[in-house]
Order: structure tokens, then sequence, then C-alpha cells
């Protein structure tokens, strides 16, 4: 009888995040996720273009319940988000020192961090109408309102660089566009997509309809261009297009995403530059939200 | 219901009359003399200058109700539009760099000049355009400088619009507006752009230039500083060299969704900000408990306004299946009583289409209408020997399949489809990829707001249509464009944030 008992870590089969529910890839295939020392990580699914249009049919089929329910009920869902996020803290702690190679402290900052802003963006789902519109003062007998309303599916290519980029990033692109009643079909960053792929078995146990954020992970230059393309998508966040030119540049995806007139979020020009510890502004709130104007007429 | 009749008779009672020659309106012709001085020929205005082209292509513009040459004009080359982006680039460290509370002046004074140039402005507008002088007078100008007053006060206010506190300008903005309201869209580009600190080079239409160079002598007399406003005028070549310039940082653009597609596709991998109106196949819903004298007067403001050359015009009616035939019934007798003819008649309701090539669309595309199926209907009308017309025209028996309810016809043309459920209605109004305006008309108030809530459109009208106003933001869903003009909205696409 050893005294020493050696146990095996059960290992997890990463999946896609589609609809609520967990799919492997369409293709059966995966890729090597490795840390920042090129060390084996875990086999992530290979998204493919069927997987992302599977994605942006759950993301244009939950855009009715989602945009339809009260501001107030989405600012309760988004918080209970919060909530799991926060009981999560140790696994995100651990996925992001591996993915960006930084210390468990440092890690943890932005653990923190990403809790925070996303608590930060619950709290804008019932403010957001009232700094985005109001009544208008017309020269005539009218009844006149602006009110912001969602544009509705929107593909996020997630930060791929800069600090903080796997988790506090990725949370920066997707709760200010769900908070405003959008649904999104995210693509997670290539390199480490492993915050994010955990990220939806949090979604998944918190109160948010599925469809609502969907997450594939593979190689950006097969799911960006799907979504920057697809007929059925409002906008398009490029914040991770890659530079460089090719199929998944930025430059490219913009101009796919024109065919549609597609309302497009650009990288800034130097994305490995970015800090995302920094405060977020109300621009990504209000990136994607169209403007409606209802005019009636008063008398008596 | 007695009332309504009453009415109906008396409308008939004069189309009767007119037709017998008996109580005709006499003729209360503007005269074209108000419209000042037209040269034979135009430059450019580049750097408070007016400058010949560097090249030797001369455009015309004609009076589309006459088919008469009313001027040349340069095309504008590359090389223009880089002296007009070089002059506005010259300009802007000045502009922007001027305290907000001196921009605003600049612009109160050109409010004011226009205010007092209105009737030359409105009259030599509908020389060129072909619009009813009734429209240019009431409508056009009074907006053009609503506009000017409107963004005057926010030069000196924008910290407090909402961007942050000390939000910049952007630099140069290129700016291409079409020739349905050539006037009001310089203003919608021209004032918004100028209260931000931002200098302008500004295309106007190919067919109506000259308004636009009649506001360069306005942008003089206010003393505005040289180079921050410049026109270049010249056809599509001439703004697709404006919008790929490489020093301009801002495009604005009001015109087709093909152009618009084609111009967000050229900005790709740009850092140039852009904002796009483009265009729309509004539905106009009528239910059966709508006031039917009113919905009339609203279904024919929202069509023929304008020719229908409106990119928010209500060319799709969605009439509830009970009420059809009733509402049919007095939109063609009201329809019967509108003249169309000569813009400068103070009487005339529908002026001339604005050129040969949009009469040929318009032709086209009613064409496929008929050969699709739909029932085609024009009260009986005379119209003028010369010059480019078409009848406001009904058609009824359209399915959303059709042309000519899913494509946008810029022209008098109305598509009459029904509906029997609101929901169907919402279905209906939000099946095309266009999303720019519509309209209610129902008595029922949470109706309205329900209705105004499913509908995918910036702008909705309710019970009224086509009413517009500086303060109200204005702009697209899907393809009819992105970016709001008007109001404090129209701010941010001038700005850096």
């Amino acid at each position: 009888m050893s005294d020493v008992t050696t146990r095996l870590d059960v290992f997890k089969t990463y999946k896609l995040y589609v609809g609520g529910k967990f799919p492997r890839s369409e293709s059966g295939r995966v890729y090597e996720v490795t840390d920042s020392k090129g060390q084996w990580l875990a086999n992530a699914p290979l998204g493919t273009r069927k997987d992302t249009r599977d994605a942006v049919l759950a993301a244009r089929a939950a855009v009715k319940g989602w945009s339809g329910t009260t501001a107030y009920n989405r600012g309760q869902v988004l918080y209970r988000v919060a909530e799991m996020l926060q009981g999560r803290r140790e696994q995100f702690t651990a996925e992001v020192a591996t993915a960006e190679g930084i210390g468990a402290k440092k890690a943890a900052a932005l653990v923190d961090q990403a809790i925070d802003r996303w608590v930060w963006y619950a709290g804008w789902t019932d403010k957001v109408a009232q700094i985005a519109g109001g009544s208008n003062p017309v020269a005539g007998p009218f009844f006149n309102l602006s009110v912001p309303e969602p544009t509705g599916v929107i593909g996020v290519v997630a930060p791929q660089t800069g600090y903080g980029y796997s988790f506090l990033g990725l949370i920066s692109v997707i709760a200010p566009a769900i908070a405003t009643g959008n649904t999104v079909v995210v693509a997670a960053a290539t390199d480490a997509p492993l915050p994010a792929l955990s990220l939806g078995e949090v979604l998944a146990t918190s109160d948010l309809p599925g469809g609502v954020v969907n997450i594939i992970s593979g190689r950006t230059a097969d799911i960006a261009p799907t979504l920057a393309s697809h007929q059925d998508v409002n906008g398009l966040d490029l914040t991770g297009a890659i530079a460089a030119d090719g199929p998944g540049a930025a430059a490219e995806l913009e101009a796919s995403a024109a065919d549609t007139l597609k309302r497009v979020i650009r990288p800034v020009e130097e994305p490995s530059a970015l800090d995302w510890t920094n405060a977020p502004t109300t621009d990504r709130l209000l990136s994607f939200l169209e403007t409606k104007t209802v005019w009636h007429p008063m008398g008596i | 219901m007695a009332k309504n009749k009453n009415i109906a008779e008396s409308v008939s009672a004069n189309a009767g009359a007119r037709k017998s020659g008996l109580f005709e309106y006499a003729p209360a012709p503007e005269s074209p003399a108000a419209a000042g001085d037209i040269a034979t020929s135009y430059g450019h205005f580049i750097g408070g200058e007016f400058v010949d082209s560097s090249g030797s292509e001369a455009l015309k513009t004609v009076n589309p109700a006459t088919e008469q040459v009313l001027a040349e004009f340069a095309h504008g080359t590359d090389e223009d539009v880089d002296r007009a982006v070089t002059a506005a680039r010259k300009a802007f460290a000045d502009w922007s760099a001027l305290p907000g509370s001196e921009r605003a002046k600049y612009l109160f004074r050109i409010a004011r000049i226009i205010q007092e140039r209105s009737r030359e402005l409105a009259v030599l507008e509908s020389i060129d355009n072909g619009k009813p002088i009734r429209e240019t007078r009431d409508v056009d100008l009074p907006l053009v400088a609503a506009h000017f007053f409107y963004y005057a006060g926010w030069a000196d206010k924008l910290d407090y619009a909402g961007f942050g506190t000390a939000p910049k300008p952007l630099g140069v903005a290129g700016q291409v507006i079409p020739w349905n309201f050539p006037l009001l869209m310089l203003a919608w580009k021209i004032a918004p752009a100028l209260a931000t600190g931002n200098t302008v080079v500004l295309k106007p239409a190919e067919t109506t230039p000259l308004t636009a160079l009649r506001f360069a002598e306005i942008c003089r007399q206010a003393g505005l500083p040289k180079g921050v406003v410049n026109i270049v005028t010249g056809d599509g070549r001439t703004g697709a060299a404006l919008t790929a310039h490489p020093d301009v940082n801002k495009v604005a653009f009001t015109g087709s969704t093909p152009v618009g597609r084609a111009i967000a596709k050229q900005l790709a991998g740009s850092r140039k900000k852009l904002s796009l109106e483009l265009g729309g196949k509004a539905a106009n819903i009528v239910f059966d408990d709508a006031p039917i004298d009113q919905a009339v007067e609203g279904i024919v403001n929202g069509i023929f306004f304008n020719q229908g050359h409106v990119c928010c015009a209500g060319s799709r009616l969605l009439v509830q299946e009970s009420i059809q035939d009733e509402l049919l019934d007095a939109l063609k007798r009201r329809m019967a009583t509108l003249r169309v003819g000569d813009p400068l008649d103070k009487n005339t309701d529908i002026g001339a289409i604005n050129s040969a090539a949009q009469l040929a669309r318009i032709t086209a595309l009613t064409d496929a209408g008929e050969a699709e199926g739909a029932e085609r209907w024009s009260p009986a009308c005379e119209l003028p020997g010369s010059g480019f017309w078409f009848k406001p025209t009904l058609f009824t028996g359209v399915s959303q399949a059709h042309r000519i309810a899913q494509e946008e016809i810029f022209g008098p043309v109305l598509s009459v489809l029904t509906f029997r459920t609101p929901t169907e209605a919402v279905e209906k109004a939000n099946n095309t990829p266009y999303g720019l305006s519509a309209g209610i008309w129902t008595e029922k108030g949470s109706r309205i707001l329900w209705m105004a809530n499913q509908l995918k459109a910036g702008v909705v009208w309710a019970n009224t249509f086509n009413k517009f106003d500086p303060t109200s933001p204005f702009g697209g869903y899907k393809e009819s464009g992105y970016g709001r003009e008007g109001g404090r909205h129209g701010l941010e696409a001038y700005l850096d944030v």
C-alpha cells in the first residue's frame, strides 16, 4: 500500500457555445491551444463556416425575445452573469494567466476588473435610452421623440492582442453589444480561446437566453469572413481582426461588410498597444444602436 | 360620415368644373427673374474664389420643366478636387481653432442671409430642380435657414452635446449630395460640419448645381474665411475622386443605396469616418379606424411631395383590407385634383421629373409593375409638351414580390398592398432591405406606439408624414444607411468620438 496516491486531473473537452447548447464543431476537428510558452493546454474545436452560420441563425432567433424584454430585466440577467463569473474567478484566473503568460496576481486583477466591467454594462441597460434618446423640440405642434434601438445580430471578432485581451478584452466587446439588446456571434481569439469557451459555460448557467451570445473558436480567417459577408448579420466589430492583408484582414472584412451596409467598428491602428484595463467609454454601447424618431401631431 | 360625403361631393363637383373649364384656377406664375442672374457658365468655388476647372469638360444643367439649358458648369477633375481639399485643409487649422462662439456667428450670418435671399433661392431651386415653387418657398428654404440657425447654436455648446468634454472636429469633410433637395441637403451637410469645426468640400448633384454655387456667394457675403466651404461641381466621377481623396477625413453621402455601398467599400480599411443616407421604400400603413380624409392627405403628401423624389417617400400604401375600397375611392378623388405642370406656378402641386434619366427609370419600373400584373391608375391630366413629366400613378393588386413593391422608384408612383392584422402590417412593412421611414394612420394611441416599436425604420410618422425639423434626428436602419442627421445626434458624424 503506497502512502503516496497520485491522482490524474480530469481534462475538459472544450466545446462551442451556440444557441445555448454546447455542440462539437461540425468539422469534427480540433486545434491545439498552448500557453504562452508553447505548452499544450487543450484541444479547442476548430469552428467552421457552417458552425458560424448556425450561430448566426441562433443569434437571429434570439433577437426578438432579447430586445423585447424590458431593460430592467436585461440588467438583472447581465448582473446574474457577473454573479456566476464571480463564482468561477479562480478558473478564469488560471486560464488568463496561461493564455497571456502573466502571474496569478495580475491575472486575478484582470478577472476582477472583467467582472466589474460586466457589472458596469449591466447597469447601462436601463439608462442608455436616457442618454441616447429624448424628446426633440420641433418647430410645430408635434410630439417628437427619439429612442435608441438595437441594431440586431452583431458579429464580433474578439480582441487577439493587447494587455488583458483574453478575458477583460473579450468581456469589453460582448457586454456592451448585448446590454443594448443586440445578440452576438463571437469569434474567439484564435490563440487564446479557452477563457471565451469557459465564458460560454457561465452564460449557459446564468439566466441569459440561449442564442444571445454564441461563441465560436477556430481560425479568424475562417469565421470572420463568414460573419462579414453574412446577409443576416447587421453589425461587425472588427476589434480583433488581423491588420495584415488576406482573408480575415480588417480592410477585407470591412469591404465585405459594405455589401450589406453593416455597421462596422474598425480596429485601432495598433491593437497590440491596447490596454484593456483602461476605463471604457460609451462608444461601444452606442455603436450598435439605431435611433428611431417618432412624430405625432398634437392638438385637441 | 355625412360630412365626408359632402366633402367628397364638393371635390368631385370641383373636378367636374375643371373639366368644363369653369372656375379654373387662374395662372399664378412666379417670376423667373426673381432667381437673379444665371451665368452662362460656372467654375468651382475653391479657397473663397470662383475658379476655372483644370479640365475642359463642361456639363450642362437644364430646366427639367422646359428642357432648356440653364448654364454650363465644370466637370471637376481629380486636380480640381485636390485643389479644393488642399484649400479646405489649409483653412482647417484656423477654423477649428476659432472659439465656438465665433463660428456660431458666421453660421448665424449665413442663416440670416439665406432668409433675406430666400425668394431668389426658392425660384432658382425650382428652375434648376423642377420642384414646385410652393414647396421650395414653403418647405425647402425655411428648413435650410432653420438648419443653419440650429447648428449655429451648437458651435459653442459642443461640450454639452453628450460626446465627452471638448470633442474634436475630424478635419476635412468630403460631402456628396443628391438632386432631390439640393439646398436642404447642402444645409444638412454643411451646417453641422462647420459648427463642429470641420472644413468642407461639397459636390452638388450634376443636375442641380446652381443653388450650391449661389450658396458660395452667400458664404462670401457672410465673410466666411476662405477655404472653409468649397464647392466642386461634376458628376459621379468627381464625387468618387472626392470620397477617395487621401486627405479627406470624413465622408458624408446622401443618395442611392448602390452608390452608398460602393463608397463604403472604397473607404474600407481607411480611417475616414463615413455617414450614409440612402434609399427607402417606406410603408404608409392605414388602419380601419384612421380618419380617412386626413389619411388621404397624408398619403398624397407622402408620395407626391416633391414628385416622389424623396428617399423617405411613403411609396408603399398598406391599407387594412376592410377599408380598401373606401380609402382608394377617396384617394382617387383627391388625386384627380392634383395639378401637374409649371413648377413656377404657385398653384402647382406636382412639378417636373428632375431629369430624362430619372423619367426613364420611373417609366421602366412602372412598366414592370404592369407587366407583373399590378393594375395601374392615373387621373386624367394633361402634361406639358416639353420637359420631363409623369402623371401621379397608383398601382393596386400589388404583391410583395413585385418590383414596384421592393425597389425604390423615386417618382410619383404609389403601390397599394393590403393587410388584415397589425402583425401582418408589420411583417409586410419590414419586408424590404430598406429601413428609412414609415407611416401609421390610426386613432388608437396604444396601437401607434406598438407599431412604432415594431417597425424597422429610422423615422416613424404617426398620423402625419414627411415632416422635418433640424432638431429631429433623421436616418435609416438596415440598408438605408448609417448615422443620423439633425438634432444632437447629427453632431456625432462630424466629431472624433
